[in-house]
């Protein structure tokens, strides 16, 4: 019988840091391991070489924020059979959706000496706002374990999954004393999405919601927490308003406190 | 043959979307454009508002690289601001955790990004075949690297821990102890490194380039010292805007600067080496001597020999650090918010990246400058591929293609920071 061949990978890149396609070149122990199991196909940080589509699984990194790239995510899409999205820009918009509660023009103005150069969108939105998503992995970055999870599961014909419950349970697990119990700290870990570990808090600071809304969050109730320890309103704003400040619960949330 | 196109579309094994174009007519070097088509996504608009706690959370997501470097700089920037300085244990652990960023990005830099050019194979997935030590000891140096920068930051990209005035968190002598293990593994590979770096063939290519980098009394600079060049500038930090200006040229998302009345200039490794030779440790020193032209090194090929000695030294830094460790009483300075302009300046992988905030009373920025070490290199890029060209026009068009990639990736870009991704278009018609 013939060899069967291996699946294609490709990594694509829309508005980003670069840092959660990184997470795969940071997987220092897997990254050959990888390379033997699957043919990777594209993947521009790390390769000149270029094989075409179509691709068994695209792992895409970014949001949208210019019209080309709106026409480019549909040719990804057709040319993946699985389509991954990898990281807080991908899944929410990430932390240039910051602009998506302001005028684009504006800030454009600000960073650019002559703004008319500069070609972009109102709006920075997530990959699923245009293109079916099989599945996603949150987080700012990415967390390398997920992805490796996910890369043996997608290999082996599993079902993908990631954890959707909160941070606070994580941290329980891990022992740590409650941030916000303990030092009145504004901490998004109860509405916040599991799967970094709870650093923030191990390392005592309060989470910031690096993964986004956990599922059905409870942010009215949080932000009535801080509320009572005295936090002003454009400070629970600013709370909400960071990575994944474009993912519905925390959008909802931000806008609620905005006069 | 009159005149032809070299594109190169997306430029690979670069951080970021890039492109080249250069164009050729009557065997001359007409135009070269090496143009930064990444998305912009506003950060310095973005932060108007923002409180100074803030600032280096923010600022290092601009680069999933180099977050560090972000970190680092908008620190000491807003520190700068509010009127403080961090000095001792604390000190001392951020140059700890820089030296596992670069680590980490040299060793990425160096086996994964740049060595397969010099090979000649597309990748070093491919190159693993022929070189599995080489690439095996890349590998396990980057580990190293990340792996300062996990337990000093929490994790190897956007660490959590860092943050003005210091870390939320510090480590105590036990937990460091593990690492200088490592990082005696990670010295010898190091000066493996430079080895194998040195016996890479390098075409001969050297300019006359104004280099400028951090001067510091007494260390090899990161995140202090005087701005300095080898064509006489010596200024503060503060005096950045006074020296150096930002123009938008129309093919580019990101912003280019230049040495107001000077021109072009270098930053990176080639610029610290060359401006600081004498500060680097006796073993960084004597491992550059036997390998690259020392104490001055003028070919940028040769950078990826600089990195090696840069990784020896960042081995070496990272173990006199954690010898000499005693745990501070605080984690970090206290602050009272006021109102005030601060500046910082600290050496990325890549080159100076320099930081300006305003801040209002209640500690909210009110205005921010960054300048990335990829838009400061960028003229520079261009002017080695007008320099580099005109001998190699014979050369098919996708070798030539290749050495012009090469001739960029010298200068390690990273294209997210500058805002920014690579295509090369060589027109020759």
């Amino acid at each position: 019988m013939p060899q069967a061949q291996k699946p294609k990978l490709a990594v694509w890149k829309f508005a980003s840091c670069d840092g959660c396609q990184l997470s795969l070149l940071d997987c220092e122990d897997e990254l050959l391991a990888v390379a033997g199991a699957m043919e990777i196909a594209h993947f521009l940080e790390a390769s000149r070489a270029v094989v075409k589509g179509p691709y068994d699984l695209s792992l895409v990194e970014g949001s949208i924020t210019t019209p080309h790239d709106a026409e480019r995510i549909h040719k990804v899409r057709r040319a993946s059979k699985f389509l991954l999205t990898i990281g807080a820009c991908a899944t929410a918009g990430g932390i240039q959706a910051l602009r998506n509660f302001k005028d684009v023009k504006e800030l454009a103005k600000i960073v650019y000496p002559t703004p008319e150069y500069i070609e972009t969108l109102n709006k920075s939105t997530p990959i699923a706002d245009h293109v079916f998503v099989d599945f996603e992995l949150r987080g700012c970055p990415i967390n390398k374990a997920q992805l490796v999870e996910a890369l043996c599961a997608f290999l082996n014909g599993r079902k993908l999954h990631a954890p959707t419950y909160s941070v606070c349970l994580e941290c329980k697990r891990r022992g740590n004393v409650c941030v916000m119990v303990a030092q009145g700290a504004p901490c998004l870990g109860p509405v916040t999405q599991t799967g970094c570990g709870a650093i923030c808090p191990s390392y005592n600071r309060p989470c910031y919601g690096c993964f986004g809304p956990k599922e059905t969050p409870n942010t009215a109730s949080l932000s009535q927490w801080w509320g009572r320890h005295g936090m002003p309103e454009d400070q629970v704003v600013r709370q909400f308003r960071g990575f994944n400040a474009y993912a519905e619960a925390f959008r909802r949330e931000s806008e609620a406190h905005e006069k | 043959m009159k005149s032809r196109t070299i594109k190169v579309d997306n430029l690979a094994r670069v951080e970021g979307e890039g492109a080249l174009r250069i164009r050729i007519e009557k065997d001359k070097v007409a135009d070269v454009k090496f143009v930064i088509f990444e998305p912009p996504r506003f950060f310095e608009a973005l932060l108007r508002g923002r409180h100074y706690s803030e600032g280096p959370d923010i600022t290092a997501r601009i680069c999933g690289i180099c977050p560090i470097a972000y970190m680092m700089s908008a620190a000491h920037a807003l520190e700068d601001a509010l009127g403080i300085q961090v000095g001792g244990p604390l000190r001392a652990l951020r140059r700890l955790i820089y030296c596992g960023e670069w680590i980490e990005s040299h060793a990425l830099h160096i086996y994964l990004l740049h060595a397969p050019d010099f090979l000649g194979y597309e990748d070093a997935i491919q190159m693993a075949k022929d070189h599995p030590a080489a690439v095996q000891r890349g590998l396990e140096l980057k580990k190293i690297g990340n792996e300062i920068v996990t337990l000093l930051g929490g994790r190897e990209i956007h660490p959590i821990n860092p943050c003005v005035g210091g870390f939320y968190k510090t480590p105590s002598k036990k937990e460091l102890r593990p690492l200088a293990e490592r990082l005696k593994w990670g010295r010898e590979a190091a000066l493996e490194t430079v080895r194998f770096a040195a016996q890479l063939p390098f075409p001969d290519f050297e300019r006359d380039y104004e280099f400028v980098a951090l001067r510091h009394p007494g260390e090899y600079p990161f995140n202090e010292g005087r701005l300095v060049s080898n064509k006489g500038l010596d200024i503060a930090v503060s005096e950045f805007d006074d020296h150096f200006a930002e123009e938008h040229a129309a093919h580019s998302t990101s912003l280019r600067a230049e040495h107001k009345g000077h021109g072009a200039y270098h930053v990176g490794p080639l610029a610290r080496y060359n401006l600081n030779f004498d500060r680097l440790s006796a073993l960084a020193q004597e491992a550059a001597r036997a390998a690259a032209p020392a104490p001055q090194c003028r070919n940028p090929f040769q950078s990826i020999i600089v990195r090696s000695v840069e990784t020896v030294w960042a081995c070496d830094e990272a173990l006199r650090i954690i010898e000499q460790y005693e745990p501070p009483d605080q984690p970090a300075v206290e602050i009272q918010p006021r109102a005030g302009t601060g500046h910082g300046c600290t050496e990325a992988p890549r080159g100076i990246l320099y930081h300006r905030y305003t801040l209002d009373e209640r500690g909210l920025i009110a205005n921010a400058k960054i300048v990335p070490p990829t838009s400061q290199n960028q003229k520079i890029i261009e002017e080695d591929l007008r320099h580099f060209l005109p001998d190699r026009l014979h050369l098919p068009i996708d070798k030539l293609t290749w050495q012009c990639e090469q001739a960029i990736r010298n200068y390690d870009p990273c294209i997210s920071c500058s805002c920014h991704f690579l295509r090369l278009h060589i027109d020759r018609e």
